[in-house]
């Protein structure tokens, strides 16, 4: 049998939602049944179960007193949120997505159970703007699932074509990619045409376009916190600009693809994960040391 | 190459802090867990690269405890996989080592060390190599190849004309396929090693009919799914 529903980059994925009048998260669904045995119903019962995983981890870096490996960082995501409450939120869906983003990875950091989306230090774009997303617009689980298969398919076409990797190609591959799937899966909630997806999805990586991977001590706490925050308000912002404007951009998301690469390979290595530049080398931290957090827990002892 | 699955970009679920450090490592070690066939008695790691520098800020340590254990990479017990080793009465050791310049070592890598209850003692180099994907590089002391995400059979054999023929054939009696193979031999006529990637499982039976084989001298089942 053909493979009616497999792309292998952006444009594939037009076409296929154009000749067949149908959604990009509709073509990743059919995709996903097609070449790897399995029902619609059972996919989207699976993703269900990932969706549900991400809302544990947003409510549980809300309740839980976390003990962060690393201790370089926790409890600014609590600290936001109650802000917010008493002074009321800057701008409304990215002061909740982003300070959510931020509590994924606090949770994260504590040896929490997390969705990588694309990776676990790009974990909490996604969930942030999710719960966000259905705390504010109300959106059901139907239409929540359906965005993941959105954001899935952006994923796919740069794991494909680029990397999804901070070791290769630096934060723009990390919280880029996911900010990108995010952006592209706001779109579709809201009714964007697939090219207007896109169009959001190569804007939010071209807005961020050559960020360096520079964990601090190493350790997958900072930047990489509030650079989720970043990537979940990068995401709102692309998506609001590419449905206002019907995805008017000028690079097309292949294109953004491939120069993300490019700039990634590019990119020296002292600022792909290894920790030898960039923030993890400024003085004050450079010589830091897995903090009180780490010993008041034990557990590695 | 391999086709991605929208729950490969959109997951796995996983513990975290990190697929290579804390996920690809408890992976590693559950092929480990693997090769032995009685009770683990004790679990020895060394570590390399980035894994010797960072493991504990990544639970590095608590996750190849928890591959020993058996654990899936996002079971919670992860965090306390310490005291239940102690409890299951494994003895854990930890040693941090020097990367290896004369070999090719990816910056990743732990070697693991693993004795049974009637002393047999097991062990392997596995690397993270990122996004949660494994490479084992050497079992008992033989350089191989291979990445854990297929169940696989692992072969000790005497280099002899006909070895594979018979192999093959156990695979075909028990109607399993083989999506791979390699073999790895030290030299002409002595002690090789196959790697056998499979479709499916291979029943008991299909492991005791193997080492009936002439020319076999061992044989390991890893099976990951």
């Amino acid at each position: 049998m053909a493979k009616k529903m497999d792309f292998t980059n952006a444009a594939e994925l037009l076409e296929i939602c154009k000749k067949r009048r149908k959604t990009i998260s509709e073509v990743m669904l059919a995709r996903e049944v097609e070449k790897f045995e399995t029902t619609p119903e059972e996919a989207k019962a699976r993703m269900l179960k990932t969706l549900n995983v991400m809302r544990e981890s947003v409510a549980r870096s809300q309740t839980e007193d976390m003990k962060l490996l690393g201790g370089y960082i926790g409890g600014e995501s609590k600290d936001m949120l109650r802000r917010i409450k008493e002074k009321g939120a800057m701008s409304g869906m990215i002061s909740r997505a982003s300070a959510y983003a931020m509590g994924v990875l606090e949770w994260n950091a504590s040896m929490g159970r997390i969705v990588a989306a694309p990776t676990a230090g790009s974990s909490g774009v996604l969930p942030g703007i999710l719960v966000a997303l259905e705390e504010i617009y109300e959106f059901d689980d139907e239409a929540l699932v359906r965005a993941l298969f959105n954001a899935g398919a952006v994923g796919y076409i740069i794991g494909r074509n680029a990397t999804l990797s901070g070791a290769e190609g630096g934060c723009q591959a990390e919280v880029g990619a996911a900010s990108a799937m995010a952006a592209s899966m706001i779109c579709e909630l809201f009714g964007g045409t697939p090219d207007v997806c896109l169009a959001a999805a190569g804007d939010a990586i071209g807005n961020i376009l050559g960020l360096v991977c520079d964990p601090i001590g190493g350790l997958v706490e900072s930047p990489c916190q509030k650079r989720n925050a970043m990537g979940a308000a990068n995401a709102i912002v692309a998506a609001e600009i590419a449905l206002a404007t019907d995805g008017r951009t000028l690079v097309p998301f292949d294109e953004v693809v491939a120069v993300m690469y490019n700039v990634g390979r590019s990119i020296p290595y002292q600022l792909r994960e290894t920790a030898l530049g960039g923030l993890a080398t400024a003085p004050s931290v450079k010589n830091l040391k897995p903090g009180s957090a780490c010993a008041a827990c034990g557990g590695c002892k | 190459m391999r086709e991605l699955s929208v729950f490969d970009i959109i997951g796995p679920i996983m513990i975290g802090p990190s697929s290579s450090h804390t996920a690809g490592a408890l992976k590693i070690a559950r092929v480990a867990r693997m090769l032995a066939k009685t009770k683990i008695v004790s679990a020895h790691f060394q570590l390399y690269g980035s894994f010797a520098t960072t493991y504990k800020g990544h639970g590095t340590d608590r996750a190849l405890v928890g591959g020993i254990l058996g654990f899936e990479t996002d079971d919670y017990r992860i965090r306390e996989s310490f005291q239940l080793a102690k409890e299951a009465g494994i003895e854990i050791i930890f040693m941090e080592m020097e990367m290896e310049t004369d070999t090719n070592m990816h910056p990743n890598t732990v070697d693991i060390i693993v004795t049974e209850e009637d002393g047999t003692v097991s062990s392997l180099r596995g690397a993270s190599v990122g996004g949660g994907e494994i490479e084992i590089t050497r079992i008992n002391g033989c350089e191989i190849k291979f990445s854990g995400k297929n169940n696989a059979v692992i072969i000790q054999q005497i280099d002899r004309p006909g070895v594979l023929a018979s192999i093959t054939k156990v695979f075909e009696v028990f109607d399993v396929n083989i999506s791979s193979m390699s073999v790895f031999s030290k030299e002409k006529g002595g002690a090789a090693f196959s790697v056998l990637e499979i479709d499916g499982h291979l029943p008991e039976v299909g492991m005791e009919a193997l080492l009936r084989q002439p020319n076999i001298v061992s044989a390991v089942y890893i099976k990951v799914k």
